[in-house]
């Protein structure tokens, strides 16, 4: 069995890694919020099968916030927001797509350089979940850097936390009120970012966070 | 026993800064305050002599569950926590005398009051305080308050400055021993004295912890090149804390030098005393030039502090120089004679503080210039304030002359040490004392002279009147413990055996037995002084001359017009001035120790004008070390500035760019 389960493990980390890739290139916002859920799904599926090979139920319970909460209503309540603020027609580019992949996988393989020889004598799931997860939460700073709107620059945080979680599950030591409050903590960010362009909207008529540095008055 | 009165004693100036703060504008206030201090001082400072004088007997030790939870606060109460305890409360209780009498004079009590019992209480600290951890709280305790105290006349321009200069350098000498200290503790992290003394340090490290308790205690001393704040910072404050800044804190500062270095550190190397002789000998020279320079007297006086502590200084590096030659006896005189000038300084530096003080209250000034004939109407300050002059310019019978006559003993003994260096360096430096010596001299000379003799320079030093009683009270306290000191110095290093004794393993032969109270620090066939027969001989010939004058030389008393010599006006102006007393003495070291630079304008025949001569001096410490630094962290202050205005993707981009570097570091580097 441990073959198996170690290369679906393995399968399910590096489709998240996979999907964050898709995170950096799409540039449209509904088909981002999209591959946003997809994300989710990935690391829900990820933790599931963690649950199941380390026969830890409480896993389980962490795999179903991220099904509810990542992959539903975050996707769903961003399509909302998108369209009350009547911006999904927006299209933002302030790195080019090539550029930025070529950072990315720079970042992937600056994380399996770091992770693989400072932990040589860890369990190799861990390792390599450890190694996918830094990849991922890379992936999503770099998203947050790369982009000026403000609803992509949520979707990269949200997909750094995602992360965070994997790296979490794969460590066998979270315990679960952590993971609760740490997701619960991520909803409350979520509210009040989303509360927070509004408000942008309301007074510069964009979320254009381009906007902001213009109303201070400095050059970018 | 004693160490309980003493903890007492301290919590009881801290409950007064307490009341004192809630107080502060009451009509009572500063009475009861500077009441209650003296009365602490005075119970601590008996309980302190007791320790002393019963032979410095076991050390006591006391914890109090405070500070760490897991540690507590350490005190101890040693030979030497006890000799420095004596010049503390001595030196606080007579501030608090004399605050009795100057405070009424201050516009502010409110600032002074609270602090000047914390301040009090934060030097005790120091010195009781047995880990590491209590003696920094301590340490930066007694900073602050005497920040605060630095502050209190904050309107002037010229007191912000110095107290920003001074928390700046008081900070990086508390950053400087905490780095001390971490590394004493080594891996072990132990804290307490105790375990730091038991432990084994490394060459290398003791000499980082060198080092960097220079820095540290160095700093809050004063030792050139950290002693730009001092000359600064103790004429702003009010002139008692000036007096205890001075003449206490500084010693607090020795103390933890000597506490780290011969207690903690473990058995110094020969090159090491080599920076502390070299650093000292400097000092004391550069101080004293600064001192002769000044006009101002208070200034003039924290210059001169900064000589005494390089003499200090050099006497602490002569006995870690004979310590590493295995010359124990040599080194506990070193050490003797070092500690006892602290202890004088204390007294004289006081006693001259108390004085400027007196001088400042009754005229106003602090400029000499303006100064003048103030001998006619404060006869008894001006009398006790030559006492203070004659202390410090070292003349026997009174104690300056006996403890720097016990250093350059220390520096004869110089040629019996192994390394050719520091045989050639310690005559050197002793040189360079005997020329601060007789520099300091000529200093006092002048700040006598100008100040007291003559006639008035201008109205409010016409119009001066005698300071009140308890001013003249604490003057007088010190003057005579100056003259006792320095008659009976034998029981005062009798006094100090038991710390040496405690540092060195060895003290300096008993001087209580020999007959007619002599000093003799080695041996009766090398050197010996009584200051007891000097005394009563410059007593005996002094009145003799007088009675041999009045009885045979005419006795009527004439008066006449002064300088009159030729010259018709009279003014006080014509009077010798502090800047022409010093002119010859910075025309010989001016262009090397200044870059003196004389400017003489002459108008042209016919051109009414007057003739002017500029002179320009530059504090080379200051231009060539803290200016460059000064202007490299505006430099660097401006160019960051602009950090503070990015917008919140570049935020991101740099943390973003910190993490992938940090990351990049440890993949290159594992």
């Amino acid at each position: 069995m441990g073959d198996i389960v170690f290369d679906i493990a393995h399968m399910l980390a590096g489709g998240l890694v996979l999907v964050s890739f898709m995170l950096l290139y799409q540039d449209r916002l509904y088909a981002l919020l999209n591959i946003y859920a997809l994300h989710a799904l990935m690391l829900t599926l990820s933790v599931a099968w963690q649950a199941f090979s380390q026969a830890a139920p409480h896993l389980y319970v962490t795999a179903a916030i991220a099904l509810v909460f990542k992959a539903i209503v975050i996707p769903v309540a961003l399509h909302r927001i998108i369209q009350r603020l009547g911006i999904h027609r927006e299209i933002e580019t302030v790195v080019g797509v090539g550029p930025t992949m070529l950072a990315g996988m720079g970042l992937v393989a600056l994380s399996l350089v770091v992770i693989l020889p400072v932990t040589p004598e860890g369990d190799p799931l861990a390792r390599e979940d450890l190694a996918f997860a830094l990849s991922v939460v890379l992936l999503g700073l770099l998203v947050m850097v790369t982009r000026r709107n403000a609803v992509s620059q949520v979707v990269g945080f949200m997909s750094l936390e995602n992360g965070l979680v994997l790296a979490a599950t794969g460590a066998k030591g979270m315990p679960l009120v952590v993971e609760i409050s740490v997701a619960f903590s991520i909803l409350i960010a979520f509210i009040v970012i989303g509360v927070f362009l509004f408000r942008i909207r309301e007074r510069f008529d964009t979320v254009d966070i381009g906007a902001l540095d213009d109303f201070r008055g400095e050059r970018r | 026993m004693a160490i309980a009165i003493l903890l007492w004693c301290i919590a009881a100036l801290i409950g007064t800064a307490v009341v004192a703060v809630a107080a502060a504008r009451s009509r009572h206030a500063m009475r009861t305050v500077y009441a209650l201090c003296f009365a602490a001082c005075g119970i601590a400072l008996s309980a302190a002599l007791f320790h002393l004088a019963a032979g410095g007997g076991a050390a006591q030790t006391l914890t109090l569950p405070l500070g760490l939870p897991w540690l507590g606060a350490w005190f101890r109460l040693d030979a030497l926590a006890a000799f420095f305890l004596v010049i503390v409360n001595l030196g606080g209780a007579a501030a608090s005398l004399y605050g009795l009498g100057y405070g009424r004079h201050e516009p502010a009590p409110h600032r002074v009051l609270p602090f000047f019992a914390a301040f009090l209480a934060g030097m005790n600290l120091v010195v009781l305080a047995d880990d590491a951890f209590t003696f920094l709280l301590s340490w930066e305790f007694m900073s602050l308050s005497s920040w605060a105290l630095v502050m209190t006349h904050h309107r002037e321009p010229s007191n912000l400055r110095a107290a920003y200069i001074y928390i700046v350098m008081a900070s990086f000498g508390t950053l400087a021993l905490s780095l001390a200290f971490g590394l004493l503790a080594g891996s072990y992290v132990q804290y307490g004295f105790e375990a730091i003394r038991a432990a084994e340090h490394e060459p290398l490290v003791a000499a980082f912890v060198l080092m960097l308790v220079l820095l540290g205690a160095g700093s809050k001393a004063g030792i050139v090149p950290l002693h730009v704040w001092l000359p600064l910072a103790h004429p702003a404050a009010p002139s008692h804390v000036s007096a205890l800044m001075s003449g206490v804190m500084t010693k607090v500062a020795v103390y933890g030098f000597v506490r780290i270095v011969f207690d903690l550190r473990g058995d110094p190397v020969w090159w090491e005393s080599m920076v502390v002789l070299g650093l000292g000998g400097g000092t004391a020279a550069l101080g004293i030039l600064h001192a002769l320079m000044e006009k101002d007297l208070k200034r003039l006086l924290a210059y001169s502090t900064i000589e005494n502590i390089g003499v200090i200084f050099v006497s602490l590096g002569l006995a870690m120089a004979f310590q590493a030659n295995a010359m124990q006896w040599a080194a506990a005189l070193a050490l003797t004679a070092a500690l006892f000038h602290a202890l004088n300084h204390s007294f004289f530096k006081s006693l001259l503080f108390f004085g400027a003080g007196a001088v400042l209250t009754a005229t106003g000034e602090r400029d000499m210039e303006k100064l003048g004939g103030l001998i006619h109407r404060m006869p008894a300050t001006s009398f006790l304030f030559l006492a203070g002059c004659m202390a410090i310019s070292a003349l026997p019978p009174l104690n300056g002359f006996v403890s720097e006559w016990l250093i350059f003993q220390a520096v004869l003994q110089s040629p019996d040490l192994l390394e050719w260096g520091l045989r050639i360096m310690v005559p050197a430096v002793g040189g360079l004392l005997a020329l601060s010596a007789a520099l300091a001299a000529a200093c006092f000379v002048k700040a006598f002279g100008v100040t007291f003799l003559g006639r008035p320079r201008t109205p409010a030093a016409e119009r001066a009147g005698e300071a009140d009683r308890f001013s003249i009270a604490a003057m007088a306290v010190l003057a005579a413990l100056c003259l006792l000191a320095g008659v009976l110095p034998g029981f005062v290093i009798d006094g100090l055996a038991p710390v040496t004794l405690a540092l060195i393993g060895e003290s300096m032969p008993v001087q209580a037995s020999l007959p007619w109270l002599t000093v003799v620090p080695i041996a009766e066939s090398r050197s010996s002084y009584n200051g007891l027969l000097v005394f009563l001989f410059i007593a005996v010939s002094a009145s003799l001359a007088v009675f041999v004058i009045h009885r045979f030389a005419s006795r009527a008393l004439r008066r006449a017009p002064a300088w009159d010599c030729g010259f018709p006006n009279s003014s006080p102006l014509t009077q010798y001035t502090a800047g022409g007393f010093a002119q010859p003495i910075r025309r010989v070291f001016g262009t090397l120790a200044f870059r003196a630079v004389e400017h003489v304008d002459m108008p042209p025949p016919g051109d009414t004008r007057p003739a002017r001569l500029t002179v320009e001096l530059h504090d080379l410490v200051w231009e060539w070390l803290y200016a460059p630094v000064e202007r490299a962290i505006g430099f660097a202050a401006v160019r960051l500035n602009h950090l503070q205005f990015l917008t919140i993707r570049q935020y991101l981009t740099l943390v973003f760019l910190a993490l992938v570097t940090l990351l990049l570091a440890l993949a290159i580097w594992s």
